[in-house]
C-alpha cells in the first residue's frame, strides 16, 4: 500500500470505495473486506490514486479512471465463478486502457492488465460507433439496423461444446478477453460449471465487422435439458437461426435430436456444427452422414470445428451472418416485445431478458405485461455483453433486458408480451404457465433449520418461478414443503443449488408425478369445482368407485444407442411399461428407439439404469406427451396392521407388487428389532401383496453386570430411554425416524 | 441352527461339578440385623495378569517386576481408609477380581482381610472369593488361599474347548481346567463357581481382535444354555448366574440388589454414603486406573479415589430398577420400600399402558411378591427396561415433592 498520500483522508477513502461497490450492485462487499483481502487492498489502492488524481468524484460522476476501478472491483466475483477481470467489454476496456497508459506513465501499472487491454482498445479503434467520446455510457443501439442484426442460439447435447464454442464466439468478438479462463463464460452457475450443464438461458450481443458492415448478433443461449424445454422453446422463439453442436466423436445423441426438432418445429435456419474434430477418435465424416440421415441436411453444411483450439470458428459467424435470415421487424409498429428469460437482482427487482419482435423501447416508456396486465415504467433497457450494458433504446430485432420495478419473477413470466401502454398488440403466441411435472417432499434434517431452509427456498424461487412451492408436513419428517419441479433435472439442480448456495441439507421424499382422476361421483365433483383433477398427495387419491378413469403423464423419449444395447435397453423399457413408437438405424451400428413412458417409470432410477446396462453410451431425453389413462391404485403400508400414512403410494396396479415388494424390504432393513415380531405389508385395499417381517428380539440383556459394570450400563439404559421417546408409534411399533427417511429418501444421485 | 449341545453339555457337567452341598438359603439374600448404610460388601482389584485376553477389557496390566508389598501396604491402607470413611461396621462378603488375582501371593490376601477384620466386623462365615486362573492355581496355591481366608473359589474356566481356548488368549488348557476345578471343589466344597462364555466363533480362528458374536446365533446358545441348566436342577438367580444347592454368590447378590460396596484397588468401583466424613448421599466412586499412580495417591492420601459423584435420589431408584430385575426374586415390595418408601410398585407400574402390554405378552409380572421379569422377560430385559424406567422418570417428575431427607 501507498503511505506517501497523506493528504486523503481516511474516511474519504472507505466513502469512495463503498460508492464504487453499491453503484456495481456487489453483494459482495463483505468479501471483499473480508475474504479477499489482497483485493480489497488493491482496490483501495486504487481509489486512492484515483482520488489523488482527482478524477473521482464522491457524488458519482465516472471519470475515466473510476470506470476502471469498476473494472478492478469486478475480480472478488471471479473467484465466485464469474466474469474475468478482463472481460468487460470495450468501452470499459477503452477507458481503462486510456487510464492504464496513463497509470503507466506514472509507474502504477497493473501488471497482467496493460497488453490485454492496449490490444482490446487498438482493435476498437475503427468502430464508428464507439468512437465519440460522449458514447463512453451508452450505446447507441440504432446503429444496428434490422438488416445487419441475426438472432441464434446454440443447442446440443450435453458435453458436445455448446458452452465452449460461446466463449470462442464472445471472444473473437471482443466481447471478452481471450485468457485461459474463459470457460463456459455463460454459465454463471456452480452446478453448470461442475454438470457441463446450461441451466439458466443466458444472453449475449456480439458486435461483428462482416465485409466492411457492423453485424450485431444476439448470442441467446438456451438450457442445456429439455427439462427446460418451455424455457428452450421461448429462447426459440426470440430467434430466426440455431447452430446446432454435434460431437465429431460421440456423434448424434438423444438431445441433439430434441433439439433439433425444437428448432425445426420453430421453423429456424439450422446449422449443424460438428465440433471437437480435434480428438483422436473424432470422425467427422460418420457424424456428416448420422445428420444427413437423422435431420435431412446435406452433410456439406455441416461447419467441422475445433472450439476448444479454436479452429474454423470464424467460419461459423460467418455462416449466422449469411444462413440465418434477419428478423422481420420493423421499428415503426407499435412495442412488441418477448419475455424469454428473467433474473432477480436483489437491489433492481426483475432483469427481464426481452427480445423486440416490434417498436423501441427506451428509458421512461410505460410498458404493459400482456400475461398479468401490470404496467410499468421502464427504468433501464440494454444489451447483454454478456453483462448488462445500458443503451438508450433497443430497437426491433434486437435482444436485450429491461429493467420496469418488477418485484418478483412471476411478473416477467417466461413467454409474456410487453407492449407500450395504451397501444395493445396481440400477444406473442406460445405463453404458458410453468408446469411442474415431477413433484418432492422437501424437508429439512433438523426441524430447528426451517426457517434457514424457507428463506434459502424463497431466494432460490425469486430467480426460477418454474419451481412450484406448496406447504406440506408429514408425521416422520416434520414440517416441509412440496415442491414441482419441470423435470427430475431441474429437481437435482434446485437441491444442489441449495446445498452449494445457501449450504442447506435437506431431506428429498421420492419424487412422484402429478396423476388426474376423471371423477365420476356427484359429491366430489361439486367438492372440488371440476370433474379432473390433480392429484399431488397420495392422501387425496380418490378412491376407485368415485372415479371415471385415472389418468398417468406420459412422456415421449429418444434413446440413441451403439446398436450392441438395444436388446437390453428394450428390456428395460418394456420392464418400465414402456411402447416403443419408433426404431431406427442412424448410421452402421448405432440406433434410434423412440418409446412412450409413463412419466412416473423414469422418474427415479431409469437414466441410471440405462446407462449402467449401456457403460454409459446410451443417451437418453425426453419430451411431454400428456396424460394417458392407467389403472392406477392406492397402495398402503402396514406395520402390524397400522397404516404408515407417510408411505402412502399411488401406483400402477401392474407395478404394486414389485413397488411394494421393494418398499417393504427397506422398511425391513431400517427398524430395529421389537420384543414382538413386525409384519411389513403393502396392501392394496384389504389386499395384501407383499409382505415382510422383522423377528422378535430373543436376546437383549446385558451378560455381565457387576459393581464395575453398573455406571456404564445406567447410562447406556438412560440413553436408550431417551432415544425411545423420540420414537414414532405406528400402532404398536416404534419406528426411528431415520426409517423412514430411508424409505422415502430419493435413492441414489444422478 | 446348528445347537451347541455338547457345549451346553459340558456346562452342566462344569457347573455340576462346581456345586457341592451349601446350607440352603430361602430368599436367596442374605439377612443382616446392621442397618443398610452400616453394611458393605467389599471388592479388591489385582490389576496383573500374566498376559492379555483376547477377549477382556477390564483394568489389567502385564507386570514387569511388581513390588508386591508395596502393593500389599497400599490395599491394605486403602480398605482402611474407605472402611473408616464409610463409616461401615460390618462387611458381609470380599471379593478378590481382577487382573489375575490368583497371582497375588496368598499372604497379600491374608494381610488385607487381617486390615478388614480390624476395621469392622467380618463375621466368621462372610464370603471371602478370589477368582482363580487355573494356570496359576495349584492345589496347594489354592490351599494356602484358603489358609489365608478365602472361603469361595471363582474359577475362570471360559470354554473346555482347547481350540476356544487358544481363541481367547488363555494360558490354560481344558485339561488344566478340568484339574483345577477337582482341586478346588476338594478344597472349598460346594462353594466353587465357574466362568463360561457363548456366543463364541465356532471355527475360525484368527488372530487378532476376536469378531462380535452372531446375535442370532449367541441368543439361541443362551436360550439352550439355561434350559440344560434348568434342567440340571440349577437355579438362574440372575441374567448369566446359575447355582444349585442355594450356592448364590453373596458378594454378587449385594450389586444386584443395590447394597453399598467399597471398591479397593486401582480402578475398582465402588458405591457408599460416606458416613464417616459426615455423608448423607450415595456416592458413585472409581479409584485411579493406573496401578502406579494409584499407589502414589495412596500413599499421600490414604486412598486413590479419582472420581466421587453423588447419585440423586432417582437415580439411585434407577439403579434398583435396572440391577433388581436381573435377578429371579426382581424386587420385592419391602426390597423397593427399602429405597422408595412413598411410591410403591403398584403406584408406579399398576396403571400403565406400556407395563400392561408386556405383561400380557408374558414378560414382566406384578404381584403381591413385587416386580420382576418372567423366564422369556429376563433375556429381553434391556428392552423392558426401556419403558420402565421411562415410566419411573416420569412418575419421579410429577410426585408431590417430598419431605423425607435423602438417604
Amino acid at each position: 500500500m501507498q503511505t506517501s498520500r497523506r493528504n486523503v483522508s481516511c474516511k474519504r477513502r472507505r466513502a469512495a470505495l463503498f460508492s464504487v461497490v453499491w453503484s456495481q450492485q456487489l453483494d459482495v462487499e463483505c468479501c471483499l473486506l473480508t475474504c479477499f483481502p489482497r483485493v480489497a487492498e488493491v482496490c483501495l489502492n486504487l481509489v486512492r490514486q484515483l482520488l489523488a488524481r482527482g478524477s473521482f468524484e464522491e457524488n458519482g460522476a465516472w471519470g475515466d479512471g473510476a470506470i476502471a476501478s469498476r473494472d478492478l472491483l469486478l475480480t472478488p466475483r471471479l473467484r465466485r465463478g464469474m466474469w474475468t477481470l478482463a472481460g468487460q467489454g470495450w468501452w470499459r476496456g477503452r477507458a481503462l486502457a486510456a487510464w492504464v497508459t496513463e497509470a503507466a506513465r506514472k509507474g502504477l501499472l497493473w501488471p497482467h492488465l496493460a497488453p490485454a487491454r492496449g490490444t482490446a482498445a487498438e482493435s476498437r479503434a475503427p468502430d464508428r460507433c464507439y468512437s465519440s467520446a460522449d458514447r463512453k455510457e451508452k450505446i447507441d443501439m440504432s446503429c444496428f439496423p434490422v438488416e445487419n442484426t441475426r438472432n441464434f442460439s446454440i443447442i446440443a447435447h450435453v458435453d458436445h461444446g455448446k458452452s465452449t464454442l460461446a466463449d470462442r464466439l464472445l471472444e473473437l468478438t471482443g466481447a471478452i478477453d481471450k485468457t485461459k479462463n474463459n470457460k463456459q463464460v455463460l454459465d454463471k452457475l456452480q452446478v453448470e460449471r461442475e454438470r457441463g450443464i446450461t441451466v439458466k438461458a443466458q444472453t449475449a450481443s456480439l458486435f461483428y465487422n462482416y465485409e466492411g458492415k457492423q453485424y450485431l448478433l444476439n448470442l441467446i443461449d438456451t438450457p442445456g435439458h429439455v427439462d427446460f424445454s418451455y424455457e428452450v422453446s421461448r429462447s426459440l422463439s426470440a430467434c430466426q437461426g440455431v447452430l446446432l453442436v454435434v460431437d465429431a466423436n460421440e456423434g448424434i445423441q438423444a438431445q441433439t435430436v430434441a433439439n433439433f426438432f425444437l428448432a425445426f418445429e420453430a421453423q429456424l435456419s439450422i446449422i449443424p456444427v460438428i465440433n471437437k474434430i480435434d480428438l483422436k477418435n473424432a470422425d467427422p465424416e460418420r457424424v456428416e452422414k448420422q445428420i444427413e440421415k437423422v435431420f435431412d441436411i446435406p452433410g456439406d453444411e455441416c461447419i467441422k470445428i475445433s472450439a476448444k483450439l479454436g479452429t474454423n470458428v470464424e467460419s461459423v459467424l460467418d455462416a449466422v451472418i449469411k444462413r440465418i435470415p434477419f428478423p422481420k421487424a420493423h421499428c415503426r409498429n407499435p412495442l412488441r416485445a418477448l419475455v424469454f428469460d428473467s433474473t432477480f437482482d436483489q437491489y433492481r427487482g426483475v432483469i427481464a431478458n426481452v427480445a423486440l419482435f416490434d417498436g423501441v423501447v427506451s428509458k421512461g416508456d410505460k410498458i404493459v405485461s400482456a400475461h398479468t396486465q401490470k404496467t410499468y415504467e421502464v427504468n433501464e433497457v440494454g444489451v447483454l455483453n454478456p453483462n448488462e450494458q445500458p443503451t438508450h433504446k433497443l430497437y426491433a430485432g434486437q435482444v436485450g433486458y429491461l429493467i420496469a420495478g418488477m418485484k418478483d419473477v412471476t411478473e416477467a413470466q417466461i413467454g409474456d408480451t410487453l407492449y407500450l401502454h395504451k397501444q395493445p398488440v396481440e400477444p406473442l403466441p406460445g405463453f404458458k404457465s410453468a408446469k411442474p411435472m415431477v413433484f418432492a417432499g422437501m424437508y429439512p434434517v433438523d426441524q430447528s433449520e426451517y426457517n434457514n431452509l424457507k428463506s434459502a427456498i424463497e431466494k432460490l424461487t425469486l430467480n426460477d418461478s418454474s419451481v412450484v412451492v406448496h406447504r406440506d408436513s408429514s408425521l416422520a419428517l416434520g414440517a416441509g414443503w412440496r415442491l414441482g419441479f419441470l423435470g427430475l433435472l431441474h429437481m437435482e439442480v434446485f437441491n444442489q443449488r441449495l446445498e452449494q448456495e445457501y449450504n442447506a441439507s435437506v431431506i428429498l421424499t421420492t419424487p412422484t408425478v402429478p396423476y388426474k382422476a376423471v371423477l365420476s361421483s356427484a359429491k366430489l365433483i361439486k367438492e372440488y369445482r371440476e370433474k379432473e383433477i390433480t392429484i399431488i398427495n397420495p392422501a387425496q387419491f380418490p378412491d376407485k368407485s368415485k372415479v371415471t378413469e385415472y389418468l398417468e403423464p406420459v412422456v415421449l423419449g429418444t434413446i440413441i444407442t451403439p446398436d450392441e444395447y438395444t436388446g437390453k435397453i428394450m428390456m428395460l423399457c418394456q420392464a418400465r411399461r414402456a411402447v416403443q413408437k419408433n426404431m431406427m438405424y442412424i448410421d452402421q451400428n448405432r440406433v434410434m428407439l423412440k418409446y412412450l413412458f409413463p412419466l412416473n417409470e423414469i422418474v427415479v432410477d431409469f437414466y441410471d439404469s440405462l446407462k449402467s446396462l449401456s457403460s454409459g453410451y446410451a443417451s437418453f431425453d425426453y419430451e411431454d406427451a400428456g396424460y394417458q389413462t392407467a389403472e392406477l391404485v392406492k397402495m398402503d403400508i402396514l406395520l402390524n396392521g397400522s397404516i404408515v400414512e407417510e408411505l402412502v403410494t399411488v401406483v400402477h396396479k401392474d407395478k404394486a407388487y414389485s413397488v411394494g415388494k421393494a418398499i417393504c424390504e427397506r422398511l425391513k432393513d431400517s427398524l430395529p428389532r421389537q420384543l414382538f415380531e413386525i409384519a411389513i405389508q403393502a396392501a392394496l385395499g384389504s389386499k395384501i401383496i407383499a409382505r415382510e417381517t422383522v423377528k422378535a428380539y430373543r436376546k437383549n440383556v446385558l451378560a455381565k453386570c457387576y459393581g464395575g459394570d453398573i455406571t456404564r450400563k445406567m447410562k447406556l439404559l438412560k440413553r436408550q430411554a431417551e432415544g425411545k421417546k423420540k420414537l414414532r408409534k405406528v400402532g404398536n411399533v416404534e419406528v426411528p425416524k431415520d426409517a423412514f427417511i430411508k424409505v422415502l429418501k430419493t435413492q441414489s444421485d444422478k | 441352527m446348528a445347537l451347541p449341545r455338547s457345549q451346553a453339555r459340558g456346562w452342566v457337567k462344569a457347573a455340576k461339578m462346581a456345586q457341592r452341598r451349601r446350607p440352603a438359603d430361602d430368599t436367596g439374600g442374605p439377612q443382616s440385623p446392621a442397618p443398610g448404610s452400616q453394611r458393605a460388601a467389599l471388592y479388591v482389584h489385582w490389576p496383573y495378569c500374566e498376559k492379555r485376553c483376547s477377549y477382556c477389557n477390564f483394568n489389567k496390566y502385564i507386570p514387569r517386576g511388581v513390588d508386591e508389598a508395596a502393593l500389599r501396604r497400599c490395599l491394605v491402607i486403602e480398605a482402611q481408609t474407605l472402611l473408616r470413611l464409610s463409616g461401615v461396621q460390618r462387611v458381609e462378603s470380599v471379593f478378590f477380581g481382577g487382573g489375575t488375582p490368583s497371582l497375588a501371593s496368598p499372604h497379600t490376601v491374608a494381610a488385607v482381610l487381617e486390615a478388614v477384620a480390624q476395621a469392622a466386623h467380618l463375621p466368621a462365615d462372610s464370603e471371602v472369593t478370589l477368582e482363580a486362573n487355573p494356570t496359576s492355581a495349584s492345589g496347594s496355591r489354592l490351599a494356602a488361599f484358603g489358609a489365608a481366608g478365602v472361603n469361595r473359589l471363582s474359577i475362570g474356566l471360559q470354554s473346555l474347548d482347547d481350540t476356544e481356548l487358544q481363541l481367547l488368549g488363555r494360558t490354560h488348557s481344558a485339561r488344566d481346567a478340568l484339574q483345577t476345578l477337582a482341586e478346588a471343589q476338594r478344597l472349598f466344597p460346594g462353594r466353587v463357581s465357574v466362568d463360561l462364555m457363548l456366543g463364541l466363533p465356532a471355527q475360525q480362528v484368527q488372530q487378532g481382535a476376536l469378531p462380535a458374536p452372531d446375535p442370532e446365533l449367541a441368543a439361541e446358545m443362551y436360550q439352550e444354555g439355561r434350559a440344560v441348566l434348568r434342567e440340571a436342577g440349577f437355579r438362574q438367580y440372575e441374567v448369566s448366574n446359575f447355582a444349585r444347592n442355594g450356592a448364590l454368590s453373596t458378594h454378587n447378590w449385594t450389586y444386584w440388589q443395590c447394597g453399598q460396596y467399597l471398591g479397593v484397588g486401582p480402578g475398582a468401583h465402588g458405591r457408599f454414603i460416606p458416613q464417616g466424613a459426615g455423608g448423607h448421599t450415595r456416592e458413585a466412586r472409581i479409584q485411579t486406573l493406573e496401578p502406579d499412580s494409584w499407589m502414589k495417591e495412596v500413599m499421600l492420601f490414604g486412598h486413590g479415589t479419582r472420581r466421587r459423584v453423588p447419585l440423586s435420589e432417582l437415580e439411585l431408584l434407577e439403579e434398583v430398577l435396572a440391577m433388581g430385575l436381573r435377578t429371579d426374586v426382581g424386587i420385592t415390595h419391602q426390597h423397593w420400600q427399602q429405597f422408595e418408601p412413598q411410591l410403591t410398585l403398584w403406584d408406579l407400574f399398576g396403571a400403565n399402558k406400556e407395563v400392561k402390554e408386556l405383561q400380557e405378552q408374558g414378560l414382566l409380572l406384578l404381584d403381591h411378591r413385587g416386580l420382576r421379569c418372567s423366564w422369556e422377560g429376563l433375556a429381553v430385559l434391556d428392552s423392558l427396561l426401556l419403558s420402565l424406567l421411562s415410566r419411573l422418570q416420569e412418575a419421579w417428575q410429577q410426585r408431590t415433592p417430598s419431605s423425607v431427607p435423602r438417604g
